[in-house]
C-alpha cells in the first residue's frame, strides 16, 4: 500500500469520503487510526495507506497529519490526503538537518503544552485549535501552513470533494459541458 | 521567415520585452520595414504548452525572479517576495492576462484638472487627450479583434456573469454586460473563438484571446525585419558622450553577456522592470539612472485599487466553467465625488481555481472559519474591483539590496495605500456585498488584492520635462532614441484594465518613431 495510489486503484474499496465512514473513523482516537509500524512507518489500515517516514520521527510525521488536519479541516477529507500533504517536509527533512530541527522542536512544544499524552491525546478539536493558536506567532508555524496551503490543496484527486473539475482543455472547455447552466437564479 | 540580425547592427531598433506593448511596437515597426530585435527575458511556450492547472502554470510562465516589497499595502506582509503576478515569457502578461480591453473616459487623462487637489496625491493631466488617441483605440480593438466593437459580437455569459447579471439588475445598475473582450467570440484572424475552457490567467490553449505570442510576434516576423531573443535578460542600456543611447548589454540564454548596438531603444519590460533597468543603467554621467533628470524613474507606481468579493450560494454556481473575465459592470466607473472618493472602479466576474482560492481567498488564514469557505467552492461565484489608484511619488520601485542570478540589483515595491483607494475598496467591497445578498448570497467575503497584475506609471508621461520621464510620444525627454513602450508611461491609471491603451500608444508611437527615423531626427 502506499499514499499515491487511491485505495480503489490497488484493488481495495474506496473508502473515507461517505459520511458513515467518517463516523467511524473520528470514534476511534486519531493515535489507534494511524498506527506506527515496528520499522516505523505509518499505517492506516481504514483508510488503506501507508507512509514510510525517513526524516522524522515517525510520531511526528504523524502528529503533522493531525496538525494539517486541524489547521484546514475539511471533514469531508480523508486523512490519505493531510498524509500525502505532510510528505515533503519529511522528504526535505530527511536532507537537511536545520528544517529537522525546527519541525521536531515546534512538535516537542506543543506536546509539552498538551500534557500527558500530547498534542494527539487532545480527543477535542477546540483544544487542539487553542495550542495552534497560541504557536500561530511562530515561523514554524508559519512555514508549515504556507507549505500547507500549497501541498493540500493542489492535489487534484481531492478537488472532486469540493466541486473542482479542474484541466477542461481535453474535453473541449465547457462550451457544450454546462459553462451557463444555471437555473436557479 | 524570421530575421537574424548582428550583434553590431547599429541600425536596429531594440526593444526589451515583448508584451503588449514591446511586442505590438515590435510588429507595427516591422511592417514598415523597420529592422526590430525583441529581446525577452523569458522562454517562448507556444500556446500547446500552456497548462490547464494554476501551479504548474504559474510555474511555466511567471516572473519568479526576485523582488522585494515594502510599505504598508498588505501584500508587502503575505507575498513579500511576490508584489506582482506578471509574466516572463514571449509574449509578456498578454499570456495570461483576461483580455478585458475598455477604452479611457475622457476625463481620466485629465485627472489633476477634474479631481483637484488631492493631499498625498501626485495627480497630473497627460499631455494628451481622448480625443487623440480615440483613432488609435479603434485600431487597436480592430487588431485585437474586442468583442462588441467593430460589429463583433458579445461573448455568451457563463453561471458567473449570469448572477452578477441578476445582482445588478437588482442594485439597479444599467451597465452590465459580457464586457469588451479581446477573445474571439467568433473564429478570427486564424484563431479559434472562446471554447469557455476557463483558464484564461494560464494562457488560452485555443488562442482564443489575444496575445502578442500568437499574432504580432509571428506577424512580424514574416516581414523578415523582426528577430525575437528569448531568454535574452537586458542588464543595462549604453550611452555615449552626446546623449544618445547606443545600444543595451544582456545576458544570453547561457548566461554569457552579449552586447546588441542599436539606433533606437525601446524599454517595454513592464513598470516594475523597466524603471529597474533606467536605474540600473546609471553612469558617471547620468548617475541617477538614464533619463531621470526630473527624479521621477521609478516614482508614481501604480496598481488599481483592487479586491474581490465571493458571495456564496445555496446552489451550485461552478465559477470556474467559461471565461474567467466574463461580464462587467460600469455603473461605478465614474468620477462621482459624493461616493467620498475621487475616480471610479468596475465590477470584473473573476474566478479562481480552488488550489489558488485557498492561496489567495484570505491569505494566512486558517481554521473552520476559513476552510467551510472552500467546502462550498463549487457554489462561490466572484467578482473584482478594478479602481483608479492614486499615483503617490512615494510609492515607488528602487533598487533593492537583494541581487539576481546576474548580480543585478533587483526591484523593490513600496506601496502605501492612498486614502482615497481606501475609500474606493470600501465602496467597492460594500456594493459586491449588496449585490451578492441581493440575490441570495449566504455569505459574501471580501478578498484583499492579490499580487499586483494592472503594473502602471513609474516612467510617466508629462508635457513638462521637470514633471515626468516621457513625452505624449513615450519619448524619454532626456534621450531622443530611448523610448518607453509599456503601461511604465502612464500618467495616472484610470479605472481600465490598461492592456488596450498600452497596445493603443504602441501603434501610435510605432507611426512617430518612424516618421523621426524617416527624418533623420534619431
Amino acid at each position: 500500500m502506499s499514499l499515491d495510489k487511491a485505495p480503489h486503484e490497488q484493488g481495495q474499496p474506496k473508502v473515507g469520503v461517505s459520511r458513515r465512514n467518517f463516523l467511524k473513523r473520528s470514534s476511534l482516537a486519531f493515535s489507534a487510526a494511524i498506527a506506527i509500524t515496528p520499522a516505523g512507518a505509518l499505517l492506516n489500515t481504514s483508510e488503506a495507506w501507508g507512509l514510510e517516514v525517513k526524516g522524522l520521527k515517525p510520531e511526528t510525521a504523524r502528529t503533522l497529519i493531525l496538525i494539517a488536519r486541524d489547521i484546514y479541516p475539511h471533514d469531508r477529507v480523508p486523512d490519505r490526503f493531510y498524509a500525502i500533504a505532510v510528505r515533503p517536509w519529511d522528504t526535505k527533512a530527511a536532507s537537511d538537518p536545520a528544517t529537522a530541527a525546527e519541525i521536531e522542536g515546534f512538535i516537542a512544544g506543543l506536546d509539552k503544552a498538551a500534557g500527558n499524552g500530547g498534542y494527539v491525546g487532545l480527543g477535542w478539536e477546540a483544544d487542539r485549535v487553542a495550542l495552534l493558536r497560541e504557536a500561530s506567532s511562530s515561523n514554524a508555524f508559519a512555514m508549515l501552513r504556507a507549505d500547507l496551503v500549497t501541498s493540500l490543496y493542489n492535489q487534484p484527486a481531492l478537488w472532486s470533494i469540493f466541486g473542482y473539475e479542474g484541466e477542461s482543455f481535453s474535453k473541449g472547455g465547457y462550451i457544450n459541458r454546462g459553462f451557463n447552466d444555471i437555473t436557479w437564479l | 521567415m524570421a530575421a537574424r540580425f548582428s550583434l553590431d547592427d547599429e541600425s536596429v531598433v531594440v526593444i526589451v520585452g515583448s508584451g503588449a506593448g514591446g511586442g505590438t511596437l515590435g510588429n507595427e515597426l516591422a511592417q514598415k520595414g523597420i529592422k526590430v530585435v525583441i529581446l525577452e527575458a523569458g522562454a517562448r511556450h507556444e500556446y500547446d504548452d500552456f497548462i490547464n492547472n494554476e501551479w504548474a502554470s504559474f510555474s511555466q510562465l511567471s516572473w519568479g525572479d526576485a523582488r522585494t516589497a515594502s510599505g504598508s499595502w498588505r501584500v508587502a506582509k503575505d507575498f513579500p517576495h511576490l508584489p506582482a503576478w506578471i509574466v516572463k515569457a514571449v509574449g509578456g502578461s498578454t499570456t495570461h492576462w483576461a483580455g478585458a480591453s475598455l477604452r479611457f473616459q475622457e476625463h481620466e487623462f485629465k485627472t489633476a484638472t477634474t479631481y483637484g487637489n488631492l493631499a498625498g496625491a501626485n495627480l497630473l493631466d497627460w499631455p494628451l487627450t481622448l480625443a487623440e488617441l480615440e483613432p488609435y483605440y479603434a485600431r487597436a480593438e480592430e487588431k485585437m479583434g474586442v468583442t462588441r466593437t467593430g460589429g463583433r459580437p458579445g461573448l455568451p455569459g457563463n453561471n458567473n456573469f449570469k448572477i452578477m447579471k441578476a445582482g445588478a439588475t437588482k442594485l439597479g445598475y444599467k451597465e452590465c454586460n459580457t464586457g469588451h473582450m479581446a477573445i474571439n467570440s467568433r473564429p478570427r484572424d486564424n484563431r479559434n473563438s472562446c471554447q469557455q475552457t476557463g483558464f484564461c490567467f494560464q494562457g488560452c490553449k485555443w488562442g482564443a484571446k489575444w496575445s502578442t505570442l500568437y499574432t504580432e510576434i509571428p506577424k512580424g516576423e514574416a516581414t523578415g525585419k523582426l528577430e525575437v531573443r528569448p531568454e535574452s535578460h537586458v542588464a543595462h542600456i549604453e550611452h555615449d558622450a552626446s546623449d544618445r543611447v547606443t545600444g543595451v548589454v544582456y545576458f544570453d540564454k547561457d548566461g554569457k553577456i552579449q552586447r546588441q548596438k542599436a539606433r533606437i531603444v525601446a524599454v517595454a519590460g513592464n513598470s516594475i522592470e523597466s524603471p529597474r533597468l533606467l536605474l540600473n543603467s546609471a553612469s558617471s554621467k547620468f548617475p541617477d539612472g538614464l533619463a531621470n533628470s526630473s527624479g521621477q524613474v521609478g516614482r508614481n507606481y501604480m496598481r488599481h485599487v483592487t479586491g474581490s468579493v465571493y458571495g456564496l450560494f445555496e446552489k451550485p454556481v461552478h465559477m470556474y466553467r467559461g471565461t474567467t473575465m466574463a461580464g462587467i459592470i460600469r455603473d461605478e466607473a465614474r468620477h462621482d465625488p459624493s461616493r467620498g472618493f475621487a475616480g471610479g472602479y468596475e465590477f470584473e466576474t473573476i474566478s479562481l481555481g480552488l488550489p489558488f482560492m485557498a492561496a489567495f481567498l484570505d491569505p494566512g488564514a486558517w481554521g473552520r472559519e476559513f476552510t467551510t469557505a472552500l467546502d462550498s467552492y463549487s457554489n462561490l461565484a466572484g467578482m473584482w474591483i478594478v479602481g483608479e489608484d492614486m499615483p503617490q511619488e512615494t510609492n515607488r520601485i528602487t533598487l533593492s539590496e537583494t541581487k539576481d542570478r546576474f548580480g543585478l540589483a533587483v526591484a523593490d515595491v513600496h506601496v502605501d495605500d492612498h486614502a482615497n483607494d481606501i475609500a474606493m475598496r470600501a465602496h467597492g467591497y460594500g456594493q459586491g456585498r449588496k449585490l451578492y445578498e441581493a440575490v441570495g448570497a449566504t455569505r459574501v467575503f471580501p478578498t484583499p488584492p492579490y499580487p499586483s497584475t494592472h503594473n502602471l506609471g513609474t516612467n510617466r508621461m508629462s508635457e513638462k520635462p521637470r514633471d515626468g520621464v516621457v513625452n505624449k510620444w513615450g519619448q524619454t525627454h532626456d534621450i531622443k532614441n530611448l523610448f518607453v513602450s509599456d503601461g511604465s508611461q502612464f500618467t495616472t491609471g484610470g479605472a481600465e484594465n490598461p492592456t488596450l491603451t498600452i497596445v493603443t500608444l504602441a501603434i501610435r508611437q510605432a507611426e512617430f518613431i518612424a516618421a523621426q527615423m524617416q527624418q533623420n531626427a534619431i
